[in-house]
């Protein structure tokens, strides 16, 4: 698969990272290297093998449903950007 | 030529757990902004999430109740998308490989009848709240929401019209409340629904769908789809093409406008989570879990014919809820031959009465055991109907038991021969013409005889013990 300028640029709007016209060629290859060892990879043979979800083979541990954490908004707070009335302020987004 | 119409359900419950998906903090509804969101809802960085059992715990009931399967491993995933109320960047759901799949809801009564095929229920956390009233041209971001768990639960494309839509949503509505793993709560957003709609010529493939999001009341289900029905059709019937698309519901205006079109559609780049491993259910946990069930509606309904004789219609209308169907358990246990009676007086005088004084079942101010001592007055003739509504009327508002009732009022029907012997010589006496039409073998003139008794006592005389009497009287 070979990437275009266009797939370049969606990755960048996806990650939410501003890319400059100038850097999209260098990014593409830098990308496209990448996608050299995903087919390489790829090219084993894995038919029968199930997939697995998680490097380990061991299976999720589960808490109790019991309340353990006390409010510590003001601490958490203390670092925020800007805070209002117990929320915090971000630019406005409307969707 | 008729179009089909095509609807499929999405539906987020949020699990009535105390605590959140993947943290300890609590999840109670209403509390001061950002007090309920732990070092793990506000991701900060270097915290790493910690599963909930109680959440699983329902989603296997769920899975059990709906008769779905509910698989040995499922496997966490991580949503990509960027949104304030979304601290992480991600939101951590099952993607591939779900907790439940399969299963079905059943809807209508009688011949009417439909199984809605579930796809599959599977578990996530909620994103917080975003507050767009003004903050100096900011938004509020408030996580306490952020990391409740929630079961979405995916319909096949079964419906075929918004009344078979809202029936469904009722009928979930009410599984899921019935065996306890969500509160129902709809202004709070306990349950909202997305539904895809479209159209299509009968036996054609689907047609295009759009997707309504968010969908907080049974009314606003019903109307969004409606809209959206007579929207697509008109397109379809002017030969347009309807554009895949996310749309909202406004219900001020009443309408569906697009929200994001399939161009513009999210790309959540969905990948195992790797700060989750898989989640193991064993088979010894999901029985120990269908044990605890309590008794399914469909069971019940299906009870309450066999033994008690009800109707499928009437036994459908109790199950409509855990706590009207319990309530008629109960008072049918007490008044087994009388079930027929508790039925219509549930769904008569009861539910009118809550109707008019805007109350929820389980906030009935009268226990069953009291409303059983008063239908038997009914039942062994102590009380005629009329009089059963004043008394019901007086033990509502608090006034005592029936017996008390009946008995400062003076309700009780005349049940001494002696006054009912004297009442119907008189009746006998003043009505000679329809004596004698009833002795020459009209028996149409008894009733007129019953009658003219029954206005005499003003209502009071016991039908049965006058009748006897009456005829006796006029047997002599």
């Amino acid at each position: 698969m070979l990437l275009s300028v266009e797939d370049v640029q969606r990755i960048a709007t996806l990650a939410r990272i501003a890319v400059p016209e100038r850097d999209i060629d260098r990014i593409a290859g830098e990308l496209q290297a990448i996608f050299g060892l995903i087919e390489q990879m790829q090219a084993v043979d894995t038919r029968g093998v199930e997939p697995m979800a998680h490097a380990q083979d061991v299976v999720l541990r589960l808490r109790p449903d019991a309340v353990s954490e006390s409010d510590r908004r003001e601490q958490f707070q203390a670092v925020a950007a800007s805070v209002e009335a117990g929320l915090y302020l971000v630019p406005k987004v409307i969707e | 030529m008729s179009w089909e119409v095509v609807i499929g359900l999405e539906t987020h419950a949020r699990l009535s757990t105390v605590s959140k998906m993947f943290s300890g903090a609590a999840t109670a509804f209403g509390a001061a902004p950002n007090t309920q969101a732990s070092a793990v809802d506000i991701a900060l960085p270097g915290v790493l999430p910690v599963a909930n059992r109680g959440a699983v715990e329902r989603a296997i009931r769920f899975g059990l109740a709906v008769g779905g399967r509910i698989h040995d491993r499922s496997i966490f995933a991580r949503k990509n998308y960027f949104y304030p109320d979304l601290p992480k960047g991600y939101q951590i759901s099952q993607y591939e490989q779900p907790i439940v799949t399969g299963g079905t809801i059943r809807i209508g009564d009688g011949e009417s009848e439909k199984q809605v095929r579930l796809t599959r229920a599977h578990l996530e956390e909620d994103a917080g709240k975003s507050l767009h009233e003004d903050f100096h041209g900011m938004s509020g971001i408030d996580l306490n929401r952020a990391g409740t768990p929630l079961l979405e639960i995916v319909t096949e494309p079964d419906l075929r019209s918004a009344d078979e839509a809202v029936a469904y949503a009722k009928a979930l509505h009410a599984l899921v409340r019935w065996i306890g793993i969500c509160d129902g709560n709809m202004q709070e957003g306990s349950f909202r629904c997305d539904a895809n709609v479209s159209l299509r010529r009968p036996g054609e493939p689907l047609g295009t769908r759009c997707e309504i999001k968010n969908l907080n009341s049974f009314r606003f289900l019903e109307r969004a789809i409606q809209y959206e029905i007579a929207r697509q059709r008109e397109i379809l019937e002017d030969g347009g093409r309807i554009v895949q698309e996310t749309r909202l519901y406004d219900p001020d205006r009443d309408q569906t406008r697009s929200m994001r079109s399939k161009e513009d559609a999210q790309d959540y780049r969905y990948f195992p989570d790797p700060d989750l491993l898989p989640l193991a259910v064993s088979a010894s946990w999901i029985a120990e879990v269908a044990h605890d069930l309590p008794e399914l509606p469909e069971a019940r309904r299906a009870r309450f014919v066999e033994q008690y004789g009800l109707t499928a219609y009437d036994a459908g209308v109790l199950i409509a809820a855990r706590e009207i169907s319990d309530y008629f358990d109960a008072l049918a246990r007490r008044l087994p031959q009388q079930a027929k009676l508790a039925a219509n007086w549930i769904m008569g005088e009861v539910s009118a009465r809550l109707n008019r004084d805007g109350l929820e079942f389980d906030r009935i101010p009268l226990s069953a055991e009291r409303l059983a001592e008063l239908l038997a007055r009914v039942a062994d003739g102590t009380l005629s109907g009329k009089m059963a509504r004043e008394v019901f009327d007086a033990m509502w508002n608090g006034e005592g038991s029936a017996e008390q009732i009946i008995e400062s009022r003076g309700l009780r029907q005349i049940s001494d021969s002696h006054a009912l012997e004297q009442l119907v010589a008189e009746v006998v006496a003043a009505n000679p013409a329809q004596v004698a039409e009833y002795r020459s073998g009209r028996e149409k003139a008894f009733n007129f005889l019953v009658g003219q008794c029954m206005k005499a006592s003003r209502g009071k005389a016991n039908p049965a013990q006058l009748s006897e009497i009456l005829k006796e009287a006029l047997a002599s």
